[in-house]
Order: C-alpha cells, then sequence, then structure tokens
C-alpha cells in the first residue's frame, strides 16, 4: 500500500523503508520484553550463578527452586509464609469487590441513561471529576470514618473501598453503553409493563454481557495491582499481594535473594498477564472504555 | 414519561450509593482534608485554625520542594516521551505489518502490570552491580556506566523510563483506535495528491487526532499526580530524598510522621491542581457531547 | 378485541422552553386507521409518543376508550407499539419477545400460548419462534414486533414509522400485510410515517403535519385532490405537483395568467369568490394530458427532457416565458427533448394557493 506501488505499478521487491520499519518494530519489541525476559530467566537461576552477573544469559540449570521459596517461605517482615499468602488475600479481595462494584455500577449508570432523573446530569459530572482525583485527598478522612464506623481496616472495609473507587468509572462505563442501545428498546419495554428493575435484569443486563466482560477484566486486574489502598485499608492480615511483595523484595535484611524476588514478582503478575493474554482484544476494549476517565 | 411513585422509589434505590459517595466520601472527604489543611493537626487531627500556616511550612519544607521539582521533571519528561513513543508505535502497527496481534501484544503487556512489578523489575535492571552496566561492561564496554538509579542527581530519570515502559503500550492502543478511525479516502486523496506518507501523518493525520492526544495526555497526567507505587518500590524515594514525590510526601506525613495538617495541605494542593487540569478537559469534552 | 377511540384535546408538548405541539386536538374512531403524516421534526413521532405515555405533557388531555390516561403509565393504556428499529430484546427468542409484557402482567401461561401462537400464525412467524431476532431478516423481525404488539389484545395500535428501515420491495410487502391485518381485526391504529405512498394506501383518513400543527385531517383522497394549503399539496404525491405563479384575471371568463400563458379557470371550485391577485397554480404531473393543438384551451411547451420511468415517463417542459414544469406522459409517447407540445391542463385539477399565506383558495 506504498505511493510508490500506485506510481510504478509493479510493486517493489525490496524497499528499504519497510526494512527501517521493521527494524524499529524489532528494537522496540525488544525493550518491551526485555523486563519479562529478564525475570524470567532469574527466577530460574540459582543465586550462585545470578551473583556471577550474566544478566540476560539462559540458565544452566533452570531450577523452579526460587519458585517453590517464593511461594511458600519467603519473608515478608516478620513471618516466612511466602507470596502465598498474599495471593490468596487479593483473591479473597478481588472476588467480592468485583461483584458488588460491577453491580452497584451498572445499577447506577443503568438509571441514569435510560430514567430521566432530576439532577442526574449533576450527580454523573461529580463522579466524572472524582475519578481523576488522586486518593490522597480522602485517604484520611476514610480512614476515620471506617475506624468509626467499627469496620477498621477489614475486608469489609477494602471491599467497600474498591467499590467506593470503582463507582464513577463502572458508572461511565454502563451509562455509556445503555446510552447507545436504542432508546425505543426501553419504551418498548415500558409499554409491556416491566419495572424498573425488571428491565434492569431481564432486558438491559443480558444485553450488557460485553460491557460486563469488559468491566471485570478492567476491574480485575485494577483491584489486583491495586498497592495503596490494600495497605491502608486491608489490615494486617489481609494485605494484598502487592504489598506483600514489596515487603518481601524491599524490607529483608542481608543478601537479597533476587532468583525469589524475581520470582515472587512474576507470580504477583501472573493473574494480570492470564486475563490480559486469555482475553486478547477484550482488554484493549477495556483500555478504551476505560480510557476516557483517568 | 411521568414515573409512579414505585418506579420513582426504585431509581431512588439505585441512586442511593452513588449518592450516598458522592456526598459523604467524595464531597465530605475533600472538604475534611481541606479543612484540616487550615488547623495544626499532627498525628490526630484538630480544629485548632491556623490559617495558611501550613501551607507557608510547606512552600519552606526541603521535601517538599524536591517533591515537587521531581514531579514536574517527571510529568513533562513521561508524558512527552510516552506519547512520542505511543504515537510511533501505533504508526508502525498501522502499517499494515505482519503478525500485528502479537506485536500489539507485546507492547500493551506492561500495562496489564502493577506499578510495584514495574518498579521492582526495573531496579533488578538498572542494579549496576548486576544489571544492564554489568552487561555492557561484560560485552566489552569497560567504561560504560549507567548507574542513574544509585545517584541522586538521576534517579528520577529512572522512574521515567520504568513510567514509559509501562504505559507507552497504552498511548499505542489510543493512537491506533485513532488512526484506524481516519476515513480511507483521506488517504486516497493523499495518494492522488502524491502527498509522501510521512507528509501525510505530519500535516493531516496528527491534526485530525486532537482528541486521541487528549485523552491519552490526560491520562497519562493523572497518572502522573497519583504517581506512588512507583517509586516506593523502585527506589523507595531515595537515595536520600532524590526521588520523592507529591503523592509519597502526603502518606509518609499521614501515616509515619504523624503530621496530618502539613499532609493535608499537600494534598489540598495536588487537589486544586488536579481539577486545574481536569476541569477544563472536562468541559471541552461535555461541550462535544461525550458526557452528556 | 377492544376496539378504543382515543380523544386528543388541546395537547402541550414541549422540552425545556422549546413548545414542541401546542394545543393540538385530534380523535381518533374507534377501528380507525389515522397516519400522521409529516417530515421529519414535524412533531408526529412526539404526538405518538404522548399516546403512548413515553414522554411528559405540559397540558391537555389524552383518553384512551373514554378513560382520561394523561398520567397513566404506558402500561395501563391500553395501548401496543411497534418501533421503527423493532427494538426486539435481542437475547430472548421470538416466543418470548412476545410474551414477555403478557408475563410481566402475570397473565396465566395457557392464555399466553394461545394468543402467542394465534398472532404467530397470522403473521406467518409459527416456524421462528424460538429463533433469536439476529437470526432473522430485516422483514421477519418487523413481523415479530408486530406480533409483540397484537398479543397485548390492546384498544389502540400505535406505530412508530416501522416500515422506515426495510428495503422497498419488503415495504411494499408488509404494507399490505399491515392493511390485511387492519381489515380483518378492525383495531384502531395510528400509524406515523413521513412515507407519503404508506400513507395514502393504509390510511383511513391522514393528518397532515408541519411544525407541531395538523395541517390538514382527511381521507386520502381529499388530501390528495383538495389540499388545504401548499405544504400539504407538495408533501403528498409523486412526482411532486407543479407550482406556476401568476394571477388570476377576470375577463369574462376567470383565467390564471402566467407570464405570458393563459389557463382556463372554468371548473375550479373557488372556496371563496375569487379576487384579482397574485396567486399560485398548482397542478399534478398525472393531471396534464396531451392534446391536439387546435384544441381551444390547449397550452404549448417545449420538451426540454424525458425520464422514462417504466410504466410510465415524466416529460421535463418549458413554457414560452421560461416557467418549468413536468407532466406524466405513456412511456412509448415519442416526445424528445426540443418538440413542441399542445397541452390540456383541466381546470378541475387544478389547486389554486394564495401567493401570500399559501392558503387555498
Amino acid at each position: 500500500m506504498s505511493a510508490t506501488a500506485l506510481k510504478s505499478g509493479r510493486p517493489k521487491r525490496v524497499n528499504p523503508a519497510r526494512w527501517g520499519l521493521y527494524a524499529f518494530i524489532l528494537i522496540t519489541a525488544l525493550y518491551f520484553l526485555l523486563p519479562l525476559y529478564v525475570m524470567i530467566v532469574t527466577s530460574l537461576k540459582p543465586m550462585a550463578e545470578i551473583r556471577q552477573g550474566h544478566l540476560l544469559a539462559l540458565p544452566a540449570s533452570p531450577s523452579l527452586a526460587a519458585w517453590v521459596k517464593a511461594w511458600t517461605s519467603a519473608c515478608t517482615g516478620l513471618t516466612c509464609e511466602g507470596i502465598r499468602v498474599g495471593f490468596f488475600n487479593s483473591l479473597r479481595i478481588l472476588v467480592p469487590s468485583v461483584v458488588i462494584s460491577i453491580t452497584v455500577g451498572s445499577l447506577t449508570g443503568y438509571a441514569l441513561s435510560l430514567w430521566r432523573v432530576r439532577g442526574a446530569n449533576i450527580l454523573f459530572g461529580a463522579m466524572m471529576v472524582v475519578a481523576f482525583i488522586p486518593y490522597q485527598v480522602f485517604i484520611y478522612p476514610l480512614v476515620r470514618v471506617f475506624s468509626f464506623t467499627g469496620l477498621g481496616q477489614s475486608l469489609a472495609t477494602i471491599v467497600t473501598i474498591h467499590t467506593i473507587f470503582g463507582l464513577p468509572t463502572m458508572t461511565l462505563l454502563f451509562r455509556n453503553y445503555f446510552t447507545s442501545l436504542p432508546v425505543e428498546l426501553f419504551k418498548a419495554a415500558r409499554i409491556d409493563g416491566a419495572g424498573f428493575y425488571q428491565i434492569y435484569a431481564r432486558i438491559m443486563m443480558p444485553m450488557a454481557t460485553p460491557m460486563i466482560v469488559v468491566a471485570v477484566i478492567l476491574q480485575t486486574t485494577g483491584i489486583w495491582n491495586d498497592f495503596i489502598l490494600g495497605l491502608v485499608f486491608a489490615g494486617r492480615d489481609n494485605l494484598p499481594m502487592t504489598v506483600q511483595l514489596n515487603n518481601i523484595v524491599n524490607s529483608t535484611q542481608g543478601e537479597r535473594a533476587y532468583n525469589v524476588d524475581m520470582a515472587a514478582t512474576l507470580l504477583t503478575a501472573l493473574l494480570p498477564l492470564v486475563i490480559y493474554f486469555g482475553s486478547g482484544r477484550w482488554f484493549v476494549r477495556g483500555i478504551a472504555a476505560g480510557a476516557v476517565k483517568g | 414519561m411521568r414515573l409512579s411513585l414505585t418506579s420513582r422509589l426504585s431509581v431512588t434505590s439505585a441512586l442511593l450509593p452513588a449518592l450516598t459517595v458522592t456526598l459523604v466520601v467524595y464531597l465530605g472527604a475533600t472538604s475534611w482534608t481541606a479543612w484540616m489543611s487550615l488547623t495544626n493537626s499532627r498525628m490526630l487531627p484538630n480544629n485548632n485554625f491556623v490559617g495558611l500556616r501550613q501551607y507557608e511550612l510547606l512552600l519552606s519544607n526541603d521535601r517538599w520542594i524536591t517533591s515537587v521539582h521531581n514531579i514536574i521533571v517527571y510529568g513533562v519528561l513521561f508524558v512527552s516521551l510516552a506519547l512520542l513513543i505511543g504515537f510511533l508505535l501505533a504508526v508502525a502497527i498501522d502499517q499494515r505489518v505482519r503478525a500485528e496481534d502479537t506485536i500489539r501484544s507485546i507492547y500493551l503487556y506492561p500495562y496489564s502490570m502493577s506499578f510495584v512489578v514495574t518498579g521492582l523489575v526495573w531496579q533488578w535492571l538498572l542494579n549496576p552491580t548486576l544489571g544492564i552496566q554489568y552487561v555492557l561492561r561484560s560485552w566489552g564496554f569497560a567504561g560504560a556506566t549507567f548507574d542513574w538509579i544509585v545517584r541522586p542527581e538521576t534517579a528520577i530519570y529512572c522512574l521515567v523510563i520504568a513510567g514509559v515502559w509501562q504505559a507507552s503500550g497504552l498511548v499505542m492502543a489510543i493512537m491506533l483506535a485513532g488512526l484506524r478511525g481516519v476515513d480511507d479516502e483521506i488517504w486516497k486523496a493523499a495518494r492522488v495528491d502524491g502527498l509522501p506518507k510521512w507528509r501525510v501523518y505530519i500535516s493531516i493525520i496528527i491534526p485530525m487526532m486532537g482528541a486521541s492526544f487528549a485523552t491519552a495526555a490526560v491520562l497519562l497526567s493523572t497518572a502522573v499526580v497519583r504517581l506512588y507505587d512507583l517509586p516506593v518500590s523502585m527506589t523507595n524515594g531515595g537515595p536520600g530524598i532524590a526521588s520523592e514525590v507529591p503523592a509519597k510526601f502526603v502518606m509518609d506525613h499521614l501515616f509515619e510522621r504523624g503530621n496530618i495538617g502539613l499532609a493535608a495541605a499537600a494534598a489540598t494542593t495536588m487537589l486544586v491542581t488536579v481539577i486545574a487540569v481536569v476541569a477544563p478537559y472536562l468541559y471541552w469534552r461535555a461541550r462535544k457531547g461525550e458526557v452528556r | 378485541m377492544e376496539r378504543s377511540n382515543v380523544d386528543i384535546t388541546n395537547l402541550q408538548i414541549g422540552f425545556g422552553g422549546l413548545k414542541v405541539l401546542e394545543n393540538l386536538d385530534l380523535h381518533v374512531g374507534a377501528s380507525e386507521f389515522l397516519v400522521l403524516l409529516g417530515p421529519s421534526g414535524c412533531g408526529k413521532s412526539t404526538l405518538l409518543n404522548a399516546i403512548a405515555g413515553l414522554i411528559d405533557v405540559k397540558g391537555g388531555e389524552i383518553r384512551i376508550g373514554d378513560r382520561d390516561v394523561t398520567w397513566a403509565e404506558p402500561k395501563d393504556r391500553g395501548i401496543a407499539m411497534v418501533f421503527q428499529s423493532y427494538a426486539l430484546y435481542p437475547r430472548m427468542s421470538v416466543r418470548k419477545n412476545m410474551s414477555f409484557g403478557l408475563k410481566v402482567a402475570r397473565t396465566p401461561q395457557d392464555e399466553i400460548d394461545s394468543r402467542v401462537g394465534e398472532a404467530a400464525k397470522m403473521l406467518r412467524l409459527t416456524e421462528l419462534l424460538d429463533r433469536r431476532p439476529s437470526e432473522l431478516s430485516g422483514g421477519q423481525r418487523q413481523r415479530v414486533a408486530i406480533g409483540r404488539a397484537l398479543v397485548r389484545h390492546a384498544g389502540v395500535y400505535l406505530f412508530d414509522e416501522p416500515l422506515s428501515n426495510l428495503d422497498a420491495q419488503l415495504r411494499a410487502e408488509l404494507r399490505v400485510e399491515i392493511k390485511r391485518l387492519h381489515a380483518r381485526l378492525g383495531a384502531t391504529m395510528i400509524y406515523v410515517t413521513h412515507d407519503q405512498i404508506e400513507a395514502l394506501t393504509l390510511a383511513d383518513r391522514i393528518a397532515v403535519m408541519q411544525g407541531g400543527v395538523i395541517q390538514q385531517l382527511d381521507t386520502p383522497s381529499k388530501i390528495y385532490r383538495e389540499p388545504v394549503n401548499r405544504f400539504v399539496a407538495s408533501f403528498v404525491g409523486s412526482p411532486a405537483m407543479n407550482f406556476l405563479r401568476g394571477r388570476i384575471v377576470r375577463d369574462g371568463g376567470l383565467t390564471f395568467i402566467a407570464g405570458e400563458t393563459g389557463f382556463d379557470l372554468n371548473g375550479y371550485a373557488f372556496r371563496s369568490p375569487p379576487s384579482d391577485a397574485p396567486a399560485v397554480l398548482g397542478i399534478r404531473p398525472e393531471h396534464i394530458e396531451i392534446t391536439g393543438s387546435d384544441h381551444p384551451s390547449s397550452v404549448t411547451a417545449r420538451v426540454e427532457m424525458v425520464e422514462p420511468m417504466g410504466a410510465d415517463a415524466l416529460v421535463w417542459c418549458r413554457l414560452a416565458d421560461g416557467t418549468a414544469f413536468s407532466f406524466r406522459s405513456d412511456a412509448d409517447a415519442s416526445a424528445r427533448s426540443g418538440d413542441l407540445l399542445a397541452l390540456r391542463f383541466p381546470a378541475e385539477a387544478f389547486s389554486l394557493f394564495d401567493d401570500q399565506d399559501g392558503q387555498r383558495l
């Protein structure tokens, strides 16, 4: 599809511009892949081999010992039970947070898009502004509010927090989707006599499957990757995997076990990576849909 | 449509969470933080009004000045580099290359990973004794030095490298969507006019992609203001205070240094800055009718 | 089946400061097929949505079957509605689409089954009952949408441009189907369209709307033959009516003079005694005939262009002073551009309008 093809009738076989293009793609791809590669090879090497310093070399005798140690016995501060504690904490935070935030967000988006509510635009506008504001502005008052209500730092607190901070994006996502549907569908359901929650559950949500997939991807990666909210609100017994990982790597005394660190890092990145490579274009759709906020 | 009582009750019940969150959490917490910034709260919040004293202290606080300086350096470099690289990547992919899906996946996968993971990987790669510097030397570049992460004056650039690595793919995805949205007939017209491709991109395509650039820029900018996990995991603000950032300043003063008043003043400063950036953008989008 | 009349008095609808309908009155008899016809933005869909209860009214009264439903919920009005985009629920089968409203209303299952079966048979949908809307063609989807309305056994059926999304051939087929349905059920139907052919073929009465006002409410043939103003005259009929500007002159008989050409008005039924004033003469292309040049009231025109249209041809001509008009001739008539023709303009088929306000004279 180059301009020369149009002029000369027969496309040239060797095209320097094309070579340049592929060289550029190759080099940039290496830059993006390098960290993943280094993480993987380092995690498979014993410490002795790492100390010799061949960062890029393939492991002489690949071993999963570091992975086992990272999973079962790496030290996070005082305890040495491995990153698995964080993994299961993150899972316990993740599932209810994703379900509740999507339910509340879709319901809010539905109410704001199809039902004419006084003040709807103001409410929606306020939520959109909030989506951009740094957490630091809210964090201390929220800590006080939760300790006042007696929830303190707990699983319930962190799930509520994820629901609160997921609300703007989820609302936006579903509101835009429902707005894009033909309004006649909503009218037809009204004439059929369906009420607010009937239309939501029977007509709208079954149609919103693509948006639900996008929302699940967006919320799962977002909540799994969260660090600051888990650190502040989850409490010592529920610290998510990202916080545990940082503790393992950055608070070790004595010589650092880089292979264990990298194995733990990979383990933490595993779920988002699986979702990313498993969901293909859905992830891009999720970003594009979430891109309208921050 | 005039709603019946049951319908109105249903709508109200559905909007109750959003309403509560907006009023209590967003408005309430924001006002409280703003109020605390006007008090001399230390370990616990109090109501001793001290006017703008905390802001004066903030402006004379070395760590805050360093943080602000850092975030400006980081912000300018991170946003411009990510936009540039992301755009170039999108243009490259837009040339109908082979294995387009694979290449796109490679560019984008870092975005699926957390800042903590990103920070730790790059901490490892930039580590001068075992990382890239060592590799370069072992390849025969004896004098090669790449020790930015341990030198105070360059540590902030390491955060830029890691941040750009993580976020360029996102820009690429947004830009690619913009490029694919360009009408094919524009390209045909340009070819008939005999314009070279690079010329078409610079003179015709980039001006058409204002919305994509704006979206990406706003997205990257809010990530800049929020920057916290990356320095915490990568440098922990060091060496010394060389890579401190405002969000970390707030968190440390809230939870470790017991200086809530000062932290609130810092947080309020961040809030005002963000609103100054975002409000015009949201207004522009609302005028375009996207946010109705 | 109940057949309701619909009575709308003094209806007012506005969005913000914008008034869409003002003081509108409309009375539709039981079993009548009424078409609301007009260009987009004329308020016809707004009116239909107001009857359905899907938008707020500012004032006035809507009665269906002698019951005041101005503020009733859509489901309580005894109406059913068919939409332009079909508005089928995509995740439900045809059967579920048709029965959803009855289910919500807690109709007994055997009653639902019999009504769905009956409607499906009537619309030849029986084979398709277990398909999803995405597996149907456009015409089938619209039949399902009609079926979903039929099972409600409503007193009034509302159609909002139901055929606009279909191609020309399907549109013609479904038009016949709807007409047959009306004949069979004898139900009250209110039908919105911007397609004057649909209006002329389907309606018992047509309400031509513009600017939120009903311009003319009458039978199709009256609307076609005696449009009350220039808007109705130009909107109804295809190819469009010719309009010639000139004045009415009294010289023994009555003559309309356009440029140098005179048209005999003997036989035209004036609404009020004519005055000597500027006017517009309207005549439909199909009413102009070729005649011999010896005919006393013939008019001479030069052929500019011929548009063959299959069954007939549209011939574009100019009068001596350059005024352009068209007429319909047989397909095999051998008019060529440049020919001079003698034409007859029958006064009975004229529509004369005031040059100022466009009202029929």
